[in-house]
Parts: structure tokens; C-alpha cells; sequence
């Protein structure tokens, strides 16, 4: 930890410090991203250098990964000061300024953008490596999601070593991907998009599935029997000892007892018992600006962050039955400039209720909407969507960039 | 008027869906429904057999692996060369597009299409990702057209195909032309839900698939769809 840094790393640790706090302070961002690259420039492996000694988890996967940081990192504070990249900067220099910014923490949960996986494996040396889910995302300018599980594969083969993986064992693109690893604690995570992985990824055939099993005729390439699940019944995670550990969570959906489940797993390679890691998550409110609930004017608004098909079918799964639906879309570019995906999202479940569409690509989900047969209306933005829709509860739905313009609207809430 | 129930036919979802390509088949459906027509969409997947008797046959785009077995897959079927000969409609989207043609190059060679359209593919040296419009072929009449692309895919035209369209912006087949057409057979890089921008190429081959003029089929409410394409065109015009 940074006691033993040397004098080239202590000196960028605290220019990392002062541009990071210089740009909260004009108000320019948090500062992870800015301190970060003041950081790496001045000492290339710094990112290293403060990793070193230290208990790190790096979580990746298309979706989930905030939250399940989040998750894992308030079960892990039950033994211990956790680093964390809670603001959501997940390349690294968002990592290099969360183990800048906490020099005394000897655990370190740090999620990770899909493309950095191989980067941060070589620089933090993880205890553990949590794979939630690959689905397709930003498709303009992200690889296909086949050959991203490909890319993790080879890096897996090539440098995990002795890092135990936690791998969702309902995902068959992470099974392939993480089954060159010797030490897996697979996870009954759940897969809310199944349409990328109807054929094999290994040899190509057809994977059959029939309930939660699945399995390639050719190949033999299956669902490996997870060590944890989430409980059929009530909320509940069921660990490898077979016992229910009951959640009581705040935040909304079947994805989100998921996340927890792959939390506890991770915790328990910590050494942190479910049964004391469980209640942790509770605590949990929202996770930088999603699920959080605001309210103007007699409306109720929460708040859901959806980036990619998957993301916003598990959104439609998550709200509440009768409230107005607030449907917001840009195509920035961290959103990626195609909107095309959203014809692979099914709106028919929206049919009936009163919804609210706005963002740049409004027009986009009106020409959507309208093939789905679900009535809407068009407003320029998240102001006049308020102002259109009753007092009481409101279910809002946006994509990266819109989302980040409603938080704004709301004093950036967390 | 030669059809009771139009029968839409997506093939293989399970190997060709990237770009939200369901998106064509859902316009194709609503635009039909919208006049009163019954209509019955299907997805066939790569393990089933494909149906003769369908009236519009979709297939869309995907990655090279899944592009090649899905070619070998239809060769061995052959009921879509039929339905081509037989004159039904069908639209091709990217992977789909190029496998259509004479021959096309993946996973780092060559593979025999189905040569249902006179066009051969090759690999570019760049990416061509980004939006793009052109000048929609005249004899089609379905104006100027607007898409996003995403290939690396050069197709050569033979004689027997005509282009789609002119490029006004983007890339498409060569920097000049975009898609091909001939018969019934209509190829594009436009990919994913082309036709929710294109309501005139949409109506085109529901009439075609009916056997009637597309100015026979009745109005439909194009507000928004016009209103995306003003938005997609006034993007990409110069400042």
C-alpha cells in the first residue's frame, strides 16, 4: 500500500489527488478520470504500484457491474477499509484514482470495463475475477460480443493463474470464456437476453435449452452446476452449503438478487460469511444516480439506468405495474451513435399505460413505439415529461447519456 | 391481390440478429396490419426447414462464423433459391446480403453464396460504421433512403443486379453504390430496422409480396417515420 510507495509514485499520487479535487471543484466531474491521467502520466505504473499488497476483485461484464460492485463492496466492509471506483469510472484511470484516493485499504473492489479486463488482470494481480453476463452493447463501436468472449478467454488462458474466477454459470459466452480457468465458483446469475448465445460459442452448433440447463449437442459444452443461486421462492440467496441467506434489499428485480448472490460469492473468497455479508446489502439505496427515488412537484420519479436490450428488458421487468413510464434515449457517443438495438427490445409489455418518451433520439423511440402499438407521448425533455404525467409515482427509463441529464436535473443525485 | 394471409418469414434469428434486425420484420407486420391485412410472421431457425410457400423471406446480419454455417445451411436447404426462382419476396441485410451473391469472404477466405443475387463480396480495408443516404434506385421509386451501416464488407455488382441506391453519404457497397435489387430480391448494408426509416421501401415489398402497385395499398399514418428521416438526413447535411 502506498506507505511503501516509492518517491515517483507518492509525488503522482498527490497530483492525481489535487487535479481530481481541482475538477469536483470546478465542477467539471467527479475527477476519477482527470486524476487518473495526471496519475499514469507522471508514473506509467502507478496503477500497479498502488495495487500491490493489496486484496483486489475485479467485476466486469455488459451488465450489473456497478451494482454488483457496490454490493460486494459494502459486504466486504464488514472485515475491512474497501477501495472502490464508485462513480462508475471503470478504465484505469477511474482505478488508479480509487487506490489513490484510499492508500490504507487493504481490500480493493474495482469494476471494470469489458475492453480493460486483460490490462487491469496484468496490473492489479487480483485475489478474484467476478464475470456477470456479455450481451450486445454499443454496437458501432464495441467489439461483437462473440469475439469479446473470445478476447476474455485468451486472457484468462494467458494470465489468471491463481486468481479464482466467480463466473455466472447461466451465461454460456462466460462459461466458455472462464472454463479455461482452474478455479471457478460458478454462479446461478440468471440471463435476461438470451439471443446471443443460441448457438455455441466453442464449435458453433445449437445449444439446447430446457429450463435453466442448457447444454451443445455437439461439443458438450454446458451449464456447470452453480455453487450459489438465487432462491426460487421469497428473496433469498442459496449458498454452496445449500442454506437460504434471505435479502431484504432495496433495490428492485430479479437481476439485482442476482448481483447480490455474486456478491456473497465473492465476499466468501474474502472470508467474509454470507450470513454477516447478507443484511450489508440492505443498506444499499441506489447506486450513483440508479434506483434512486426524487420527487418534483408531486411526482415520485425513480430512477433506472438502461444502456443496452438486456438492460432495458430487465428495467421493464423491475417497474411497478400502473405508474407512467418515462422512456429516455440518446445516442452520444459512450451511448453509441446506432440506435438500431432497440428494435431487439420488446415494448408490448408497455401497451396500455401511460408513456412519456423524450431525449435526442426521441423520434427513434416514437417510430418504435408505434410499431409496438404502445401509445406515447413526445416531450423535449425530462422537465416537460414531469409536467405531463400525474402526481404520484413515475418509473423513469434512460439510456447512458440521458440518464446522466436527468441526474443532472437532479442535483446529481447518488 | 394473390395473397390471403401474408406470411413473413425471419430466417435464422439464431445466427443472423445483430442489429436489431427483428426490426424489418416487426415494420413489415405493423405496415400490413396498419391496412387491414392479416399477417403471420415466422422465424425459422437455422435447424429448421425453411417453408415454401411464404411471401416475404428476411434475413439479417451477424459476425463471420455464424455468416458461413448459416450459407452452408441454406445451400443445403435450397428452398430459398426456390422461392427467389418462384418470384417472392426477399430482403437481405448485411451478412445476409452478401451470402445472397455469388461469393463472399469470412473468417478469412472465401465461401460460395447462394447466387441468388449477381454480386460478388469482399473485405475492405476500413470499417465502414456511421450513418448513411443515398439516392434510392428511380425505377424502384422508393426515394431517397437513410440507414446506419456497419461492415467491412466491399460488394462487387454483376450485370444481372441493379444498386439500390446512389450514395449520397457513407459507404455501402463501394462508395458509389449501396445494395443491389433484381426480381423481388432486394440487398442492402443498411442494416437492422432499415425499413422503419424507409417506409417506401417497406411498401414496396409488401406489394410485391401481393402482387399489386405500391400506390394500390392505402395511406398509412407516416408522421413519425417522416419525421426520423428530416432528423437522420438534417444530421448528416453539411453545416
Amino acid at each position: 500500500m502506498s506507505a511503501n510507495l516509492p518517491a515517483r509514485a507518492k509525488f503522482a499520487t498527490a497530483l492525481l489527488r489535487t487535479a481530481a479535487a481541482l475538477s469536483r471543484a470546478t465542477g467539471r466531474g467527479d475527477g476519477s478520470v482527470i486524476g487518473g491521467r495526471v496519475g499514469l502520466v507522471v508514473e506509467p505504473r502507478l496503477l500497479e504500484l498502488l495495487a500491490d499488497g493489496r486484496h483486489v476483485v475485479l467485476i466486469s461484464g455488459t451488465n450489473g457491474k456497478t451494482t454488483t460492485t457496490r454490493f460486494t463492496t459494502a459486504a466486504m466492509e464488514a472485515i475491512g477499509k474497501v477501495a472502490t471506483n464508485s462513480f462508475g469510472a471503470n478504465m484505469p484511470t477511474g482505478h488508479t484514482t480509487a487506490l489513490a484516493k484510499a492508500p490504507r485499504a487493504a481490500y480493493a473492489a474495482l469494476e471494470c470495463d469489458e475492453h480493460y479486463l486483460g490490462q487491469l488482470l496484468d496490473a492489479a494481480n487480483p485475489k478474484v475475477v467476478a464475470l456477470l453476463n456479455l450481451s450486445r452493447d454499443q454496437l458501432d463501436r464495441a467489439m461483437e460480443v462473440t469475439s469479446l468472449a473470445a478476447k476474455w478467454r485468451q486472457i484468462l488462458q494467458a494470465s489468471a493463474g491463481q486468481t479464482t474466477i466467480v463466473a455466472n454459470a447461466d451465461d454460456p459466452l462466460i462459461v466458455w470464456a472462464a472454463s479455461v480457468c482452474e478455479r471457478v465458483v460458478w454462479v446461478a446469475a440468471g440471463q435476461s437476453w438470451t439471443a446471443d448465445s443460441a448457438i455455441c460459442p466453442n464449435c458453433g452448433s445449437h445449444l439446447d435449452r430446457f429450463g435453466e440447463f442448457w447444454r451443445c449437442t455437439n461439443c458438450g459444452l454446458n451449464r456447470p452446476s452453480p455453487q450459489w443461486s438465487v432462491a426460487q421462492t421469497g428473496e433469498a440467496v442459496v449458498g454452496p452449503d445449500g442454506r437460504r441467506y434471505e435479502l431484504n434489499l432495496q433495490l428492485p428485480g430479479r437481476v439485482n438478487r442476482a448481483n447480490a448472490a455474486t456478491a456473497l460469492a465473492i465476499a466468501s473468497l474474502f472470508g467474509v460469511e454470507p450470513a454477516q455479508a447478507a443484511p450489508r446489502l440492505s443498506e444499499v439505496a441506489s447506486v450513483a444516480g440508479r434506483y434512486a427515488k426524487v420527487e418534483r412537484d408531486g411526482r415520485r420519479l425513480r430512477l433506472l439506468l438502461a444502456k443496452n436490450p438486456a438492460g432495458w428488458l430487465e428495467s421493464f421487468d423491475m417497474i411497478e405495474k400502473d405508474p407512467p413510464v418515462v422512456l429516455s434515449l440518446n445516442a452520444r457517443e459512450v451511448d453509441g451513435f446506432d440506435t438500431s438495438w432497440i428494435y431487439d427490445v420488446d415494448f408490448t409489455s408497455l401497451v396500455g399505460r401511460k408513456v412519456v418518451v423524450t431525449g435526442d433520439r426521441r423520434t427513434d423511440l416514437a417510430v418504435r413505439l408505434e410499431v409496438d402499438r404502445v401509445d406515447f407521448l413526445v416531450v423535449d425533455d425530462i422537465r416537460a415529461a414531469i409536467a405531463a404525467v400525474a402526481p404520484g409515482p413515475v418509473e423513469v427509463v434512460a439510456n447512458y447519456t440521458a440518464f446522466q441529464d436527468i441526474r443532472a436535473e437532479f442535483n446529481r443525485v447518488n | 391481390m394473390s395473397i390471403s394471409t401474408l406470411r413473413i418469414v425471419w430466417l435464422y434469428p439464431d445466427l443472423l440478429s445483430t442489429y436489431g434486425d427483428r426490426g424489418n420484420l416487426l415494420v413489415l407486420a405493423h405496415r400490413a396490419r396498419a391496412r387491414g391485412i392479416e399477417v403471420e410472421p415466422m422465424q425459422i431457425r437455422s435447424d429448421q426447414h425453411i417453408p415454401y410457400g411464404a411471401d416475404i423471406y428476411l434475413i439479417g446480419g451477424g459476425e463471420d462464423g455464424p455468416q458461413a454455417v448459416a450459407a452452408e445451411r441454406l445451400l443445403d436447404d435450397g428452398a430459398l433459391g426456390k422461392a427467389a426462382e418462384a418470384g417472392k419476396t426477399i430482403m437481405a441485410v448485411c451478412a445476409g446480403y452478401q451470402l445472397l451473391g455469388e461469393s463472399f469472404y469470412a473468417n478469412g477466405r472465401c465461401y460460395a453464396g447462394l447466387g441468388i443475387l449477381d454480386l460478388r463480396s469482399d473485405r475492405g480495408e476500413n470499417r465502414a460504421v456511421g450513418e448513411f443516404t443515398g439516392e434510392g434506385s428511380p425505377v424502384l421509386g422508393i426515394g431517397q433512403i437513410t440507414g446506419f451501416e456497419n461492415h467491412s464488407g466491399r460488394t462487387r455488382l454483376g450485370e444481372a443486379v441493379q444498386p439500390l441506391a446512389r450514395v449520397g453519404a457513407g459507404v455501402g457497397n463501394d462508395g458509389a453504390t449501396e445494395g443491389a435489387w433484381a426480381g423481388h430480391v432486394v440487398g442492402t448494408y443498411m442494416h437492422g430496422p432499415a425499413l422503419a426509416r424507409n417506409p417506401r421501401l417497406a411498401d414496396l415489398l409488401l406489394a410485391w409480396a401481393m402482387g399489386v402497385s405500391p400506390d394500390t395499398l392505402a395511406p398509412i399514418d407516416d408522421t413519425w417515420p417522416e419525421r426520423l428521416r428530416a432528423e437522420r438526413f438534417a444530421a448528416l447535411a453539411p453545416e
